[in-house]
């Protein structure tokens, strides 16, 4: 199925205020993808999912991207059909504030990690997910380090993040200093 | 960290720690493990010693300068992390790659993954369950491949061969030859391996049955490539998503995708991923073979696309390519600057250690070694 179809479709069912924004421009638009609504993400996702026109088994990729100048964050879904081979990608814009969307750990597995993985890096909270933690870095760290305004901290519990460069370390390549 | 064993409040139950440094762990990473006696009642990854940030690096390099950071998500199947990168750029800016170099990067990405899936996951597997001899055998085949590749790009392990539109170099005169003699002595190897331990009875004994996993569990946690097939999915990027040489290869060849039938056991057993790895070996010297055979066709010279003097894409691209442990998926977001605004790299160790908290419960606590060799996990891919 091409993206326009299955855009049109979600849209039929779904209502231009929870499926829109279509990008399908052959010159531009290398993956096509459209938006969706948080609030019907998990319902969007499992007609994708159980729909035979659809049957999207197979979510590729969750990608979370901190947009500033936007004050949004977006969350890519890149989903792909083991059958029909075909994918879909879908976005959410979430408020930057306070991004929060609906697990779909309930419909995909391989969801509970991805988003761990975007919980951890970008902040994104997704509401029901069985066990959003912080998956990559410790559970104390601060900030989210793949927002774009991230200032990396000095130390973590005294280990310095920076190290000194060996050249002025070790006065390397400079004269002695004179006692 | 600190605490190796605590015993909880019941007297049955014992909290393990097993890793960071753990020799079955494949590089850096830890399990804690619930056990009832040998019994695991949950064993929860822990992931991250190795999380470097590769993504945010990426949103600081130039589109090219960004190739070399691509070998550490997968330091022992680097050549597919290059592709990977290179495809999703070449993808973003529709750059053409010249046939050769394509061909070029066939012969690399199949060199590369006989030496990931015989040279390391194979001689491990076999290794963590207790059967020492055939390890050096695989590191012994692994170490021509490393002196292969050494010769082609110059380096044993981050090979940053290939480049957006093509490839960095060209392959040496008289390699070719030397390649293919190798051939010729690996497909004797094969059979021989067989002999020493895939059809070795107390291997099978230890592997066949154990920690199955269905197709529908499969593709539910998004496993990807060789664990993938072994539970019976017939799905491989390169016959389905062809990218690059393979489709005329694959078509000449008349190649079927390898996928676990459960002849020792049942279908999406330890065995079977063992069994799918030693087929795809023998189905990369098939495809080796054809590709030498290929690039006679293409005489020596453009090995690299026509790229624009500035890269500053806008737009966003997905790429993947099927590397050693299964499809691994990069996007790049371009902004008109000269540094990508997103980057991200979607890999299939990291999916697969999502089921193992769900595929413990009841196994021995040997048969997590097990089943943590035989989905081939390399840490830094977990972690990037």
């Amino acid at each position: 199925m091409l993206p326009k179809e299955v855009f049109e479709a979600l849209q039929a069912e779904h209502g231009p205020d929870a499926v829109f924004d279509l990008h399908d421009d052959a010159a531009k638009d290398r993956d096509p993808w459209f938006q969706v609504a948080p609030a019907a993400l998990v319902a969007v996702c499992e007609k994708l999912k159980t729909d035979p026109r659809f049957s999207i088994d197979y979510l590729e990729c969750l990608t979370g991207v901190d947009y500033p100048a936007k004050a949004q964050i977006h969350v890519v879904y890149h989903l792909w059909s083991y059958s029909l081979l075909h994918r879909v990608v879908l976005k959410v814009a979430l408020p930057r504030d306070e991004p929060k969307v609906a697990t779909l750990s309930t419909v995909w597995s391989v969801a509970n990690w991805h988003e761990r993985e975007c919980f951890d890096l970008l902040g994104v909270h997704f509401e029901g997910h069985p066990d959003l933690r912080r998956l990559l870095l410790p559970d104390d760290w601060e900030g989210y380090p793949l927002r774009k305004d991230y200032a990396e901290k000095a130390d973590y519990h005294g280990i310095p993040t920076t190290r000194p460069n060996p050249l002025d370390l070790f006065q390397i390549g400079k004269a002695p200093a004179k006692a | 960290m600190t605490e190796v064993i605590i015993a909880s409040e019941s007297d049955e139950e014992m909290r393990l720690n097993m890793g960071p440094h753990h020799p079955s762990t494949h590089g850096v990473l830890r399990f804690i493990v619930q056990t009832d006696g040998e019994i695991i009642r949950k064993a929860s990854p822990d992931v991250g010693y190795l999380h470097r940030s590769i993504e945010k690096i990426g949103e600081r390099c130039t589109y090219q300068g960004f190739m070399p950071y691509t070998d550490r998500v997968d330091y022992l199947a680097a050549m597919f992390a290059n592709e990977s990168w290179a495809m999703a750029c070449e993808k973003l800016m529709q750059i053409e790659v010249p046939k050769r170099a394509q061909l070029l990067r066939v012969i690399s990405c199949e060199l590369n993954r006989i030496a990931s899936h015989f040279g390391v996951s194979l001689g491990t597997t076999a290794m963590d369950v207790g059967a020492v001899t055939p390890f050096p055998y695989a590191l012994r085949e692994r170490e021509y491949i490393n002196d292969f590749i050494e010769e082609l790009c110059g380096a044993r392990l981050t090979y940053n061969y290939h480049r957006i539109g093509g490839v960095s170099i060209d392959m040496p005169a008289g390699w070719e030859a030397k390649v293919i003699a190798w051939l010729d002595h690996f497909e004797k190897v094969l059979p021989e391996w067989d002999r020493l331990i895939t059809f070795n009875r107390i291997f099978v004994e230890r592997m066949a049955n154990v920690a199955v996993i269905t197709g529908a569990e499969a593709v539910d946690f998004g496993l990807v490539g060789p664990n993938l097939r072994a539970s019976g999915v017939k799905w491989d990027v390169r016959w389905y998503d062809a990218y690059s040489a393979y489709p005329e290869l694959i078509r000449k060849l008349g190649l079927e995708i390898p996928v676990g039938v459960g002849q020792m056991g049942t279908v999406g057993d330890c065995w079977d991923r063992f069994w799918v790895r030693i087929e795809e070996c023998r189905q990369s010297v098939a495809l080796l073979r054809a590709a030498f055979e290929e690039i006679k066709q293409y005489p020596e010279g453009d090995i690299c696309g026509k790229l624009p003097k500035k890269l500053r894409p806008e737009g966003e691209a997905y790429a993947r390519v099927e590397s050693a442990r299964g499809d691994l998926g990069c996007y790049v977001i371009g902004a008109g600057k000269d540094e990508p605004y997103r980057v991200r790299f979607r890999t299939g160790s990291f999916n697969v250690m999502g089921i193992i908290e769900s595929k413990s419960p009841g196994l021995f606590l040997a048969d997590l070694v097990a089943l943590i060799a035989s989905i081939d996990v390399v840490a830094p891919e977990i972690d990037r």
